[in-house]
């Protein structure tokens, strides 16, 4: 347990540690019609999405596009003008960002510092009313899962200062899967790592993704990293989606312009 | 590439000066240092013990003395946690929300900084005084702001309100929402994400900014001098007695008592040193 254990090497071949029961039921997310205007500016214009139960789908484009702000709209986090927004067939629009049970992965990680690894983890179900709240011996037993899972295991006691970017990352996305989400929302995961450190966890979600079978949505703004890893991708182009379709037919069919120009 | 961006010479810049013009600058700054800090603090020391030590507790524990201690403590007892809340308040405002006027809320907290005490002062025995504008109300219902305690706890809440704030604004602005947002992600509710996420970032930074408003509504003259009166063993804080036994030449009285405020001070710094070391390690990276 010591620093020299960095996450560089060990994700890459071994793979995630043993399955952990994290995911819930997947459910499908559908969009209809989102719009989100602020004054005269519109910042996501009629929007239609569906993302099948355990699809991971990659939201790719520019900066400044909306694709973060669409992410947000799914989460809670901001609100749209209108449309309508289903986790599977319950109208998640009514719900509050803590009813929606999402999980979030931000791109600056957004662990708590004066926390340690196990109480990061452990912090979605501490913060649960008691009658919903799982033992302690129980969320003992899910943290220490949830680290075999990210192949962490003894990182429990460690400040998230003590770790390197992609443990951090790691951690987040255990914090996220203990709360057993019915869909999981990442922004930029691996905006703030370096490229091969990138590349590695860019297997290792695709990896913990089939494990888990969770309905994700994926934000970035890199094609590569949008095309290795998702089953569709839908790129946004000024708050408007261009085009949704696999990899390899956005790839050699690009409806229009700008989606031609972004892949290149 | 590294070719391109080879540094140049490390140690070349403005620190570089020759030998006798450091030390002359080193040396004015000392000089200054205890010309202004440590010889004060010297003297009150000093004044202070030339009655030896049963002088020194003497003048302690004269009655009027005591009264004008446990006036300061009282007033600083209600005026740190009502600033610790609305500086918590507008920090917390300011910082996790996006609305309008919010820089003119912003200038509006260093209000008490830029306005001299004095003015403070007047200002509520304008509002609360027997000619103010609720005078006439107060003295039919036989409510006694100006010349009492309220009106003193009332001018150091308003002198020290700054505090507090102006030290969490720009740790909490810096900290961003994310953390707060990851919470909500979670399922936590808002009052328990300023529990458990707000509140613990921002500790040392609050710790910080309590110390200073302690040490300001304890050492505060002016705004407190011009609405208490000068009646001794009521409305007395220790600043005021101070005045007030060396107007009289009770020159060795007056440093025991000061002595007290200068500890005060030398602890606040040491304390502040400790919150400050504090604040910066754990303003880490997420």
């Amino acid at each position: 347990m010591r620093a020299e254990f960095d996450m560089s090497s060990d994700p890459e071949g071994s793979g995630p540690g043993p399955a952990a029961s994290v995911a819930g039921v997947a459910r499908s997310i559908a969009i209809r019609g989102l719009n989100l205007r602020l004054g005269s500016q519109t910042i996501l214009d009629d929007i239609h999405l569906t993302v099948a139960p355990g699809e991971l789908l990659a939201l790719l484009g520019p900066s400044g596009s909306g694709k973060t702000t669409l992410l947000r709209v799914i989460a809670g986090l901001a609100n749209a003008t209108g449309g309508s927004l289903h986790f599977g067939d319950e109208d998640a629009s009514r719900l509050s960002v803590q009813q929606r049970r999402v999980g979030f992965v931000f791109q600056s990680y957004a662990l708590f510092r004066h926390m340690t690894v196990f109480d990061n983890i452990a912090y979605g179900l501490a913060v649960r009313a008691r009658r919903e709240r799982p033992g302690k011996a129980e969320i003992t037993r899910r943290v220490v899962e949830l680290l075999d899972l990210m192949q962490l295991s003894g990182f429990g006691s460690r400040y998230p200062s003590q770790l390197s970017g992609g443990q951090r990352q790691r951690i987040a996305l255990a914090r996220a899967l203990a709360i057993e989400p019915r869909i999981l929302l990442l922004d930029e995961p691996f905006g703030a790592l370096d490229a091969k450190v990138r590349k590695d966890l860019r297997k290792w979600l695709r990896e913990i993704h089939d494990k888990t079978g969770m309905t994700t949505i994926f934000v970035t703004h890199d094609q590569a990293e949008a095309m290795d890893i998702a089953d569709r991708v839908a790129i946004l182009n000024s708050g408007r989606i261009e085009q949704i379709g696999a990899p390899g037919e956005v790839r050699e069919r690009p409806a229009s312009g700008f989606v031609r120009k972004f892949l290149e | 590439m590294s070719d391109l961006v080879m540094p140049r010479r490390l140690s070349v810049g403005v620190t570089e000066e020759s030998a006798w013009a450091r030390r002359l600058l080193i040396g004015v700054a000392v000089a200054f240092l205890t010309l202004f800090l440590l010889a004060p603090l010297a003297i009150v020391i000093i004044e202070s013990s030339r009655k030896g030590w049963t002088g020194y507790f003497q003048a302690l524990f004269d009655p009027d003395a005591r009264a004008a201690i446990l006036l300061t403590l009282t007033t600083a007892a209600i005026a740190v946690p009502m600033n610790a809340l609305f500086g918590l308040g507008a920090a917390w405002c300011i910082s996790k929300f996006q609305f309008r006027g919010k820089n003119f809320l912003i200038t509006l907290i260093d209000l008490p900084f830029s306005v001299s005490p004095v003015v403070s002062g007047l200002v509520f025995v304008l509002l609360f005084g027997a000619q103010g504008l609720f005078g006439p109300w107060l003295v039919a219902h036989g409510v006694r702001i100006i010349f009492a305690v309220p009106g003193i706890v009332a001018a150091t809440v308003f002198v020290t309100f700054p505090f507090v704030a102006r030290e969490l604004i720009p740790l909490m602005q810096q900290m961003g929402t994310t953390e707060e947002e990851a919470a909500l992600t979670l399922g936590a509710g808002g009052l328990r994400v300023f529990f458990t996420v707000t509140l613990p970032n921002a500790k040392w930074a609050l710790l910080t900014g309590l110390l200073l408003c302690n040490a300001r509504a304890m050492g505060e003259f002016g705004a407190v001098s011009v609405v208490s009166g000068h009646i001794r063993g009521l409305t007395n804080t220790v600043p005021l007695q101070v005045e007030i036994l060396y107007n009289e030449y009770s020159l060795a009285a007056a440093f025991s008592l000061a002595s007290l405020l200068a500890i005060l001070a030398v602890v606040t710094l040491g304390l502040k040193a400790v919150f400050e070391h504090h604040a910066g390690s754990s303003r880490d990276a997420r």
